[in-house]
């Protein structure tokens, strides 16, 4: 049987055009100078946030997504008007203004703000995944991090943890290749795939501009982890189309290897498929600017955070809010409740 | 009957996790081994390995597996076998369980034990009194018991916190300190007590320099004067009314580390004191602390830079006579 339905294929190719159209409304917001500091997207790689949160159910927390992965918080429902405030530096739900570019996470929608130093969060998705074994509870959790991360001692960490009591997780590296201006080849002698095995964590690379593929790698990782048989790294092979940041023209990057990406697209790629398989693509595609556009509107009218309010919240009073569940997307899930 | 300091944090994680299944406990050698110091002894049979876990040597994967667990909702208490070790988990703490609140809204009930502290010959990386480094820090809460009533209370608050509390036991008091413990479970606050009353000067300290300081100013060893040692117990919160009620009835302070004297908690307290309590003062702020060295190994080495009974009332001495 098949995974995906149609309404999974309007879903996928929407969450990566509303994944280029914010990115590209934020830029553009950045250059007016409305977004203060820089701004990150992830051109090229829509298709793997996208494609591996839209097997996550509800429960199962994204820890974290990370700079390329706007589509991550978008398939777990982040409120779009909320995103724009807070790459404004605007009052907002989600940062409040503490935060800014891509260092953001609702919460409430189980999805965890990522930090800098890259791959912390990975050893943080191996804890959630901890509790999740220790309460009996089958939940599983999403790390997403790059090819550059996996030199960090962190990443053995995570690793070596996950593999010892095969906890429900699961890594999706986004061999991009490019560590900011590093080429994977001066960043590590083994491909963090093959060094995997070493870890007792399963591996599999996929074609990460393929939104179905990486979909299914992770429907298929989650599928493992819930049976109590371990994580699982997924390495998604893509390329970096923009410079780590806006204010990064990646000269360094050789022409040929983005025209040669270029052909692969993620996106046209999608749109081309379903358009050939009779979803009016046109359709979605007119719904998510008009969506963006609204959520721009609205973020504009936004007020700026009060500074009275700079030095509040360091610590937590009272009982905390725990981590939410967001949406549970995919079509198989709504199948399985209706046959339960 | 009398209990151990180490005893009295046992008693602790005992309580909190016969009381809330969300605590557990984890680190390295702290199951069926009962920790390097024995502090975790008996929880296995009592609370099983799933809640008493041997983690890997994994410094980092510890306090970051532990910021998961408890935004999962979970309680953890994480042993760092010594308090030196911390560096190697220093980004988690720092960056990630600390910030996480003030940036994401999310809070990290997570409790970190570290055994700190010199005086048996550890040498460089079994001595270090590391809580300045965390004090640094926003978002991280720091607390340093020096009794056994206090280091069963502190850590009990320390567990029921919404926040990552750093906990600082000392490894010379563990067996050292004999004291009486409230049965059952009881929250210290994190604020400071007076451990003994004074008219004539303060002595400021926390953790095992309560005790130097106990010692070093007993009526008969400073030819009658009457000192009054305040025991900070905590360091972030700083409990600056209570300082600052030290410095005006007496007028005259001696501040106490057993850490290294840069930005020590007791640089701190006098910086506090110069721009809170200026007027209230008789006599120069006087610090008492370690050397910026590394706390060496050989027996009359150690002695040399550590803070001494005979230290800290020689400048008792002097600034009773200032």
């Amino acid at each position: 049987m098949a995974l995906l339905n149609d309404d999974d294929r309007r879903g996928l190719l929407r969450h990566m055009l509303l994944m280029r159209a914010v990115e590209e409304r934020g830029l553009a917001l950045y250059k007016q100078g409305r977004v203060p500091g820089s701004f990150y997207d992830g051109r090229g790689q829509e298709a793997i946030s996208v494609g591996a949160t839209w097997a996550l159910a509800g429960e199962d927390p994204v820890c974290s997504p990370l700079i390329r992965d706007l589509g991550a918080h978008l398939v777990k429902g982040t409120d779009l008007a909320q995103i724009f405030r807070h790459y404004m530096g605007r009052e907002n739900e989600i940062s409040r203004g503490r935060e800014g570019n891509v260092h953001f996470g609702d919460r409430r929608r189980g999805v965890v703000g990522m930090v800098s130093m890259l791959p912390d969060m990975m050893v943080v998705a191996v804890g959630l995944a901890m509790a999740f074994q220790m309460r009996g509870e089958r939940r599983c959790a999403l790390s997403f991090f790059g090819d550059g991360a996996t030199s960090r001692g962190d990443w053995h960490e995570a690793m070596n943890w996950a593999g010892l009591d095969r906890l429900p997780v699961v890594f999706v590296m986004e061999n991009n290749q490019l560590a900011y201006s590093t080429p994977t080849e001066r960043q590590f002698a083994v491909n963090p795939v093959e060094r995997a095995a070493g870890y007792g964590v399963a591996a599999v690379t996929v074609d990460g501009n393929d939104v179905e593929a990486v979909f299914a790698a992770t429907h298929d990782a989650r599928e493992r982890a819930l049976a109590g048989e371990g994580s699982t790294l997924i390495e998604a092979v893509s390329m970096r189309m923009h410079g780590h940041g806006a204010h990064d023209d990646a000269r360094y990057v050789p022409g040929e290897l983005v025209a040669e990406w270029a052909g692969r697209d993620p996106v046209d790629r999608y749109l081309a498929a379903l358009g050939k398989a009779g979803i009016d693509v046109d359709a979605v595609r007119a719904e998510v600017a008009e969506t963006v556009e609204t959520a721009v509107a609205e973020a504009l009218t936004a007020p700026m955070p009060d500074p009275a309010e700079a030095a509040a919240d360091v610590f937590c009073d009272g009982e905390p809010e725990p981590l939410g569940a967001g949406l549970s997307q995919w079509s198989g899930f709504a199948l399985a409740g209706a046959a339960a | 009957m009398a209990t151990t300091y180490l005893k009295a944090i046992t008693e602790a994680l005992r309580e909190e996790m016969r009381a809330d299944e969300r605590v557990f406990v984890m680190g390295e050698d702290v199951g069926a081994f009962g920790g390097a110091f024995k502090v975790t002894d008996g929880l296995t049979e009592e609370f099983g390995a799933a809640r008493v876990r041997d983690t890997p040597i994994a410094e980092a994967g510890i306090f970051g597996t532990a910021v998961g667990a408890a935004i999962a909702g979970l309680r953890p208490v994480c042993e760092m076998q010594f308090s030196d070790f911390v560096a190697c988990g220093f980004d988690q703490l720092v960056n990630v369980a600390g910030k996480m609140h003030y940036r994401l809204g999310l809070a990290v009930p997570m409790t970190v034990r570290l055994p700190t502290g010199g005086g048996f010959s550890g040498g460089p990386f079994h001595s270090q009194n590391p809580e300045a480094w965390f004090m640094h820090a926003p978002g991280l809460k720091v607390v340093a018991p020096s009794t056994p009533e206090d280091a069963k209370g502190l850590l009990i608050s320390a567990i029921r916190d919404p926040n990552p509390v750093v906990y600082l036991e000392h490894k010379h008091l563990y067996r050292r300190v004999k004291g009486e413990v409230p049965e059952g479970a009881y929250e210290t606050p994190f604020a400071a007590r007076v451990a003994r009353e004074g008219e004539d000067l303060t002595v400021i300290a926390y953790g095992a320099m309560v005790h130097t300081a106990l010692e070093a100013t007993t009526t008969d060893a400073l030819d009658g004067a009457s000192v009054e040692v305040l025991d900070l117990r905590s360091l972030v919160p700083l409990d600056e009314d209570a300082i600052l009620a030290g410095v005006a009835k007496t007028s005259k302070v001696v501040i106490v580390d057993e850490a290294n004297a840069t930005c020590a908690a007791g640089a701190q307290v006098a910086a506090l004191i110069a721009e809170r309590a200026f007027d209230d003062l008789d006599g120069p702020v006087v610090r008492v602390a370690t050397p910026d060295v590394p706390i060496p190994f050989s027996p009359p080495l150690e002695q040399a830079v550590l803070p001494s009974v005979d230290r800290v009332r020689e400048a008792c001495r002097d600034l009773l006579s200032y």
